[in-house]
């Protein structure tokens, strides 16, 4: 099956989900609306996300010397720093930590870099016991699924769902959807894992160079407990996360915050920069960071398919899409879904292995409205929508550039083509097509599965306005 | 691994994208004044479940002695500074004051299971987001805001800033940061299902603010 056919499967199995889509409209306009309420003034909003788009720019610019500056001053503070091109070499080069820390329990907060490289699974093959403790997370580690969402993991699930799930899991547990008591629940769970867990990882929202600092954001607790309780503390990244200084972060965690989850600001705003000192009681004593690749610095080779990386993964266009609130995030197929996994994953993966994502777009624009660093993602979408036929065949940057196009779909283009660049040819044309409408056939393909065929009107345009009076020219 | 560095640096130096403009420090100075501060920081942190109590500095030991008990917390962690000294010089029956005094491989199951509350300081506030700003220490290990169900904190009302942006610049954060920092916004909480919001997840479940003048 090739990319194309999977993709529709999917589209087909989610679209026939009635309960998923109810959960997905539901829990998505609530975020729209708490988003919009924390920006009641649309100036400063402005203000803020031009703001937001400068520091994200300008740490992308100088990214090798910021790198670097993180690296020596990470170094400096005693927090170790690994680079990992691909998911292969991350897994490796964590579990070679673990190993050598004789840790065999582990803890996890939140980190969808981590899904990029598979790490649970990759452990989990070679004995180590890992965990998901926010509790989306581990609400779909127990179903065995992947997030749905980048921010809300488990936004697919309704109550129930999670309830049966607990219920099975943990049968000695007394049923209940009440969402306090399943709350609870986790916390009584989880607590005995974060007592006794012999390390932690997690994701990293900001690394900040100027201090060698990594920022960690979040509500439940789970990830400061995942980098404080345990012995060893281990943060996966990705390169773009770099931001120059401590300065840069109060401006892109007020719109992270108000974008995501439409909080003026989350719970616990986590800020390391180094181990266990000497005479602290607690803490972890070694600290590590990996920096990983994985297609990012190809990215680069374009100025315009650059702006993809400013993201903050705030998942405000996700919320916002209109084939996303349909689809939900299984059928996207990547590990990031919506109009931000759309621009993201064929650069980083190809567009021979997902380039068909770019269709799920109607390119309503929302996305890019909402977006608090300002990346034009329908640009970007249209972009790689033209990268895939070929359409730009000089400047096509991307890897696997060109390969979704069809020789018949390309014919017919053509066609189209020459008969709107030549007044005398279109004319002829649209004055054919009402004269033969007749013709039409009834089936034309996907878009009479669910519409009926649409048949050219017996007069054009142009021949009604000339009726009334209005000049041809 | 050093290769891949290397690799990935190369790459990254081979394109370099044009120059854009240093972005300017992030200021938002809303000229609030010491009141407005506090009724901000008090309303935010109520917002999200906090709670906030108004005292004279010296009155924050009895107002302990009296509330903990009432609430049913009985076992107290404290830190090895005078928040300690001056708790435990006065606590007395049903309180149990237990310090934070040794490392916490010793003693790690008894922080997590057989601790009521935490009481410690903060450094600073933030009225705008009603935040507070701990720098955990030796003195006030990390944990102590996290892991007992209860934190109550002890925040000098001439330490509130009106945002991050402002305490940053006012302290030279950029000059250097200790091992751990962090602004707390109220209780653990939660929206993971169904976004519908339920507090007390994996951190305190009741943050209690004693802001001292
Ligand atoms: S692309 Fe923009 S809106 Fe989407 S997740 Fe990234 S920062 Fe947020």
């Amino acid at each position: 099956m090739n990319q194309t056919e999977a993709f529709h499967r999917r589209i087909d199995a989610a679209l026939h989900n009635d309960q998923l889509r109810r959960n997905f409209r539901s829990a998505l306009t609530g975020i729209m609306a708490r988003r919009a309420e924390q920006f009641p003034d649309d100036a400063q909003l402005q203000a803020l996300r031009d703001q937001a788009r400068a520091v994200r720019a300008n740490a992308l610019v100088r990214q090798p010397e910021l790198l670097e500056r993180l690296e020596r001053q990470l170094t400096a503070n005693g927090i170790q720093v690994h680079w990992a091109e691909g998911p292969d070499e991350a897994n490796a080069i964590i579990h070679e930590i673990l190993a050598r820390a004789d840790a065999t329990s582990v803890v996890k907060g939140k980190s969808m870099v981590s899904e990029e490289t598979g790490l649970n699974h990759y452990l989990e093959q070679r004995g180590i016991d890992v965990i998901e403790s926010d509790l989306g997370e581990y609400i779909i580690q127990l179903a065995e699924e992947p997030p749905s969402h980048i921010v809300a993991p488990a936004i697919h699930k309704n109550r129930r769902e999670v309830a049966e799930l607990f219920h099975r899991f943990h049968p000695e547990i007394p049923y209940t959807d009440d969402i306090d008591q399943l709350t609870q629940t986790a916390r009584a769970i989880l607590r005995d894992r974060f007592a006794t867990a012999d390390a932690g990882i997690s994701g990293v929202n900001f690394a900040v160079a100027e201090t060698g600092t990594l920022c960690l954001v979040e509500n439940e607790g789970n990830g400061r407990l995942s980098t404080t309780a345990p012995r060893v503390h281990i943060a996966i990244t990705g390169v773009e996360k770099v931001i120059e200084k401590l300065s840069d972060v109060p401006p892109l965690l007020e719109i992270l915050t108000k974008s995501a989850t439409g909080q003026p600001i989350t719970t616990y705003f986590n800020m390391i920069s180094k181990p266990r000192q000497p005479g602290e009681l607690d803490g972890p004593e070694a600290v590590h960071l990996v920096l990983l690749d994985n297609g990012r610095s190809r990215i680069r080779v374009d100025a315009e398919l650059l702006d993809t990386l400013r993201c903050i993964r705030c998942g405000a266009c996700i919320n916002h899409c209109p084939v996303y609130v349909q689809l939900g995030g299984h059928a996207y197929g990547t590990v990031y879904p919506g109009p931000i996994g759309i621009a993201l994953e064929p650069q980083r993966i190809g567009i021979d292995k997902v380039g068909t994502l770019t269709s799920a777009c109607t390119l309503c624009g929302a996305c890019g409205e909402v977006c608090p660093v300002r990346i034009p993602l329908p640009t970007l979408i249209n972009r790689l929508r033209a990268e895939a036929v070929d359409g730009l065949r000089a400047g096509a940057t991307v890897r696997g550039h060109g390969s979704l196009r069809k020789p018949r779909e390309a014919r017919l283009w053509g066609l189209w083509a020459a008969l709107y660049g030549d007044p005398t040819r279109y004319r002829l044309f649209i004055w054919l097509a009402s004269r033969l409408r007749w013709l039409t056939p009834p089936w034309l393909g996907a878009w009479t599965r669910y519409r009926s065929a649409p048949r050219p009107a017996a007069r054009t345009l142009r021949e009604l306005a000339r009726d009334e009076g209005f000049r041809d020219e | 691994m050093s290769d891949s560095r290397q690799r990935i640096l190369d790459r990254l130096r081979a394109n370099r994208p044009t120059d854009v403009p240093t972005p300017m420090v992030y200021a938002k100075a809303l000229g609030w004044d010491r009141e407005r501060c506090i009724a901000a920081f008090s309303e935010r942190m109520q917002a999200v479940r906090g709670e906030v109590h108004r005292m004279q500095r010296d009155a924050w030991v009895g107002w302990l002695s009296q509330q903990l008990p009432e609430r049913g917390l009985h076992r107290v962690l404290v830190g090895n500074g005078r928040i300690g000294d001056a708790l435990a010089a006065v606590a007395a029956q049903p309180l149990q004051v237990r310090r934070y005094d040794r490392p916490i491989e010793s003693w790690k199951p008894e922080l997590f299971g057989d601790i009521d509350v935490a009481v410690t300081g903060a450094r600073a506030g933030l009225a705008e987001s009603g935040s507070l700003v701990l720098w955990p220490d030796a003195e006030e290990p990390r944990l102590m805001s996290l892991v007992p169900p209860v934190h109550v904190a002890l925040l000098d009302a001439d330490r509130l800033y009106e945002n991050f942006a402002a305490l940053i610049v006012a302290e030279h954060w950029g000059d250097g940061m200790p091992t751990n920092a962090l602004l707390i916004s109220g209780p653990s909480k939660t929206a993971d299902i169904e976004q519908t919001l339920a507090y007390g997840i994996h951190g305190p479940k009741e943050l209690v603010t004693l802001l001292l003048e």
